[in-house]
């Protein structure tokens, strides 16, 4: 048997039922692993190893009384999950990544993480990100960058890196992120796991601390298509707290093996192959639809016209929700407070010693997008082309299921790459912000390795709530392919 | 005022929704000036992080049944706004609210003058939220602030009326009728000591015949009607004033010192101008559909101007009577109610005890028609009493403030005090004579021709009778004896 910490979710569920190990035994394995290489890679901003500890052994109690009755137990009953620090678990600290937030322990779950723990999930702990969720590479982090587990030498990508690196290293057998702009799929892609963003809507989003409201989604960093659909299962639906979600009752996703690929329409946008993608990353995607065209789905190249356009829309439209979204960080009711002699100095000293230099300078991008006098030139014209790019997906949905593109230009790149030059950090989203601005789903999948043995990746979008299908073709290409069971072996070894 | 300058002024109205809870989280409406502080917050009204807005479907409706009262076109979809400023007693940063499409515009209301009836233009009519309050103090040497919350997200309703109304009298009758109206609904007490119901006027003067409007000042902190009229006047003749001497109206907020009686600059509570409105991305847009606003409609109670219209026109009642009668819902509705159970006294005497004397005793107690201790039916009865002869005014005043005091039956009171009406003609007879003997000099003065000593002859009879006599019958008693005392046969 491979060991604890190298199971999936699936594999996990079904050692826990079968009494082949405990939940606290699991988790132990995972505490004591994250307590090995946590130093090293600065994935987790919190281990919360006392409350895990003890929802272990209740879950252990439920698990064996249940082997004698066969009572049915809550899905995800025992199982380990970490969760970005970014969603609400109460009575553990959350800082989203940021100096602002120090000392903040919320009162409340997110709804999400609620769902997970009605499940039976054990909370590991928060993993680390890019403040705020904003960026590529968690760098932006106010609590140090993470290592990808790859090559540590190396960003995990981001915002949701602490997550992605916890599952590509062994930390935890899957993790809760959040896609805004990119941030689930991006460093699934670069830690060479399967990350699902969620259709906008499709998972609530109370208890996320919101960075651009009409953008932010809750989504999966896993080890298969699989894991994703059984974490999805339990956090989807509507709920009366989110006045976004939809779906009164969320149909819950089978995959049942026999895929349903074969004679499935993909379109292969020509904007997504332009100059600058990296040859192996463009060579990496081409395989792997090929992959798919063997499992009988038809491929063909589709246009999304308005795809350049997708980026500076989203540098308007994110930091404008963003800049009122963090206004509430003052200093006056909890978080980081700078004493001034006066208010107005006490809310500038607060900010301008809370928050990072690129939460910053979204924070003004944002502020001036919406001044009077530039509301229409900024946020207004941003609004109309989102529209168009929107409707871009619509119409491409009209002639094909899915639609398969590289979900980033490069491989995982060196610690400090982008730092001096905010504008390339920013080209690192530009496959995964169309689908953030349109709110489809989104699905990673790892599709091999480059020259360097760093992970290649694939990205599925399709129609709105049509995370089953994704998962599904996922799925199919999972049983034919084994990059997703490949982990980093020098921390195998460790 | 000047005749030189017409008054131009507008209202700017918030009126807390009265819902159970508040407009976007489970939190109950509290009394804020009562409550301890922060007692009534939760995550989403103290803005964690987090926390998502979930729209009150009650304010909606509280909100909806004024726009409709107010005759406003309601857009079927509103659209809810995040208006941005930093204050303490905001706690997200930004204040709900909307803004580009507002629940309803182009409404009007009927408001009373002196010289008529007049259509004031509603602009709009839209939701928001509230915010907390402050409250600065001093100790030991240190001054701080300290933030209360139970407001925070309570539902607020903005009406913004045209600026059509043109002297102070019509600004407060405005305001007055808003208040009638939102109080007819049930959505808002009209509180404006407590600030449930907060009135800002917008006041320029323009010279008579220009029709550009000259720079208006706002004035806020109003909490009477009292206040709202004196404001209104100072800034007309301090804006009067300062144009005569050369001077330029400067466009500001100002608030009311009602000790000193005058205006003065507020302190800014915005730091920026630009409040950066946003389309608030965690609200769909309100769609309010035309089944909603029908069936809204529909169940609107009959509101103060068609009530006091049907007053007149039912009733035969004054303008002014009607105006008073229709003021507040439960005083017209006691009034009406008093109408139907009185088998004898008619309407016009109705409105009269009402206003007079029942409208005394509660001023004086300062209490409200729901306070009463008695029924529709008991004012009824006593009224009927009146209307029969069983009972004088005299003898049903003191019921009536029995009534008032203590409850009770009105026939009871009577019996237990004796007030019934005495009509017997021998009584009165002897009462009269007696009064007379007794009095010789005052029955000479009268004959002298000194009128006025036949009412305090009739006086004397009265006390004589614990003031149960008809005075009627009294009277005519009185006027006969005194004409066969009368050496030329009585004075007519």
């Amino acid at each position: 048997m491979s060991e604890l910490h190298s199971l999936n979710v699936a594999s996990a569920l079904k050692g826990l039922r079968s009494g082949a190990f405990s939940s606290r035994e699991l988790t132990a394995a995972y505490l004591q692993r994250i307590e090995q290489l946590n130093p090293r890679l600065n994935v987790f901003l919190y281990v919360a190893a006392d409350s895990a500890l003890k929802a272990a052994t209740a879950a252990d109690k439920k698990l064996s009384k249940s082997r004698k009755t066969k009572a049915k137990l809550p899905p995800l009953l025992g199982l380990p999950i970490a969760i970005k620090d970014v969603l609400t678990v109460a009575g553990i600290p959350a800082t989203a990544g940021s100096r602002i937030l120090e000392g903040f322990v919320p009162s409340y779950n997110a709804t999400s993480v609620q769902r997970l723990l009605d499940a039976g999930a054990v909370i590991l702990g928060k993993t680390n990100t890019d403040e705020f969720a904003m960026g590529s590479s968690t760098e932006n982090s106010a609590y140090g960058v993470v290592r990808n587990p790859w090559d540590e030498e190396r960003v995990p990508g981001g915002s949701s890196g602490g997550s992605a690196a916890a599952v590509a290293a062994g930390l935890a057998p899957v993790a809760l992120g959040t896609d805004t702009g990119g941030s689930v799929r991006q460093p699934a892609a670069l830690c060479g796991l399967t990350g699902l963003k969620t259709t906008y809507g499709r998972v609530s989003r109370y208890g996320l601390i919101a960075f651009g409201s009409s953008l932010d989604t809750v989504g999966i960093l896993a080890r298969s298509a699989q894991d994703a659909a059984i974490l999805l299962n339990v956090m989807a639906g509507y709920d009366p707290l989110d006045a976004t979600t939809l779906e009164s009752k969320a149909p819950k996703v089978k995959l049942d093996g026999k895929a349903t690929v074969k004679g499935l329409k993909i379109g292969v946008p020509k904007e997504y192959f332009i100059e600058g993608v990296q040859a192996e990353v463009a060579k990496g995607v081409r395989e792997a639809i090929a992959h798919l065209e063997g499992l009988g789905a038809q491929v063909r190249e589709i246009s999304l016209p308005h795809t350049e356009y997708a980026l500076p829309v989203y540098y308007i439209i994110a930091p404008a929700e963003a800049s009122a979204n963090l206004a509430r960080f003052d200093g006056v009711r909890y978080g980081l407070r700078v004493e001034d002699q006066n208010l107005i100095d006490m809310f500038s000293r607060t900010r301008g010693q809370g928050f990072g230099p690129e939460v910053k300078r979204r924070l003004m991008i944002g502020t001036y997008a919406l001044s009077a006098g530039y509301y229409d030139a900024y946020y207004g014209q941003a609004q109309k082309v989102r529209t168009l790019i929107r409707r871009d997906f619509e119409q491409a949905f009209e002639q094909v299921d899915l639609i398969a593109a590289p979900a980033t230009p490069s491989t995982a790149f060196r610690i400090g790459a982008h730092t001096g030059n905010p504008l390339e950090m920013y080209l690192e989203d530009v496959f995964t912000l169309p689908a953030s601005l349109a709110g489809v789903p989104g699905l990673s999948l790892p599709a091999g390795f480059d020259h360097q043995g760093l992970p290649l990746s694939l990205q599925l979008l399709g129609p709105h709530f049509s995370e089953e299908r994704l998962l599904q073709v996922g799925h199919a290409y999972q049983q034919i392919t084994d990059w997703h069971t490949m982990l980093p072996m020098d921390l195998l070894k460790a | 005022m000047s005749p030189k300058y017409q008054p131009v002024i507008g209202l700017e109205v918030h009126a807390v929704l009265e819902t159970r809870s508040k407009m976007f989280c489970d939190c109950p409406v509290v009394d804020s000036t009562h409550e301890q502080p922060n007692v009534a917050v939760c995550p989403v009204c103290a803005g964690m992080p987090g926390m998502l807005p979930v729209v009150n479907r009650s304010a909606v409706d509280y909100a909806l049944r004024v726009a409709l009262a107010l005759n406003c076109e309601i857009h079927n979809t509103s659209i809810f706004a995040r208006k941005s400023y930093f204050y303490p007693d905001l706690p997200k940063g930004f204040q709900i609210s909307q803004y580009e499409q507002p629940l309803a515009t182009k409404g009007w209301v009927m408001v009373e003058t002196t010289e008529g009836e007049q259509r004031v233009g509603i602009r709009r009519v839209h939701m928001e939220e509230d915010t907390g309050k402050l409250t600065h103090v001093v100790k030991d040497g240190q001054r701080y602030s300290l933030v209360d919350l139970n407001r925070s997200g309570v539902p607020l309703l903005e009406i913004v009326t045209e600026p059509e109304l043109h002297s102070v009298e019509a600004a407060r009758n405005c305001a007055y009728t808003l208040r009638s109206i939102l109080r007819y609904l049930g959505v808002n007490s009209g509180n404006l000591e407590k600030g449930l119901l907060r009135i800002e006027p917008n006041i320029s003067n323009r010279p008579l015949g220009i029709l550009e409007f000259a720079t208006r000042v706002e004035i806020k902190n109003l909490n009477s009607f009292r206040s709202l009229e004196r404001a209104v006047s100072y800034e007309l003749a301090r804006q009067e004033a300062l144009v005569e001497k050369g001077g330029v109206v400067k466009q500001q907020t100002l608030g009311w010192d009602d000790t000193r009686g005058t205006t003065v600059p507020q302190r800014s509570k915005e730091y920026a101008e630009d409040y950066r409105y946003l389309p608030e991305p965690d609200l769909p847009p309100l769609v309010v559909d035309p089944a909603w606003v029908e069936a809204t409609r529909a169940a609107l109670p009959e509101l103060p101007h068609a009530k006091r219209r049907r007053f007149i026109q039912d009733y035969g009642l004054s303008g002014y009577d009607a105006g008073v009668l229709v003021a507040e819902r439960e005083t017209a509705e006691f009034f009406e109610a008093v109408v139907m159970a009185a088998k004898v006294a008619d309407a016009k005497q109705t409105a009269n005890w009402i206003t007079g004397n029942l409208f005394g005793l509660m001023n004086e107690a300062g209490t409200s028609v729901t306070d009463l201790l008695f029924g529709p039916a008991d004012l009824a009865k006593l009224l009927d009493l009146v209307a029969t002869g069983e009972l004088n005014p005299a003898g049903a005043r003191q019921v009536l403030a029995e009534l008032f005091a203590k409850g009770g039956k009105p026939a009871q009171i009577v019996k237990k005090h004796g007030l019934k009406q005495v009509s017997d003609a021998k009584l009165l007879r002897n009462w009269v004579a007696k009064a007379l003997d007794g009095n010789p000099e005052q029955v000479a003065d009268y004959a002298a021709g000194n009128q006025p000593v036949f009412n305090w002859l009739f006086g004397q009879v009265m006390q004589t009778s614990k003031g149960k006599a008809n005075p009627n019958r009294l009277r005519a008693e009185l006027e006969r004896q005194l004409a066969e005392r009368s050496p030329e046969g009585g004075i007519r």
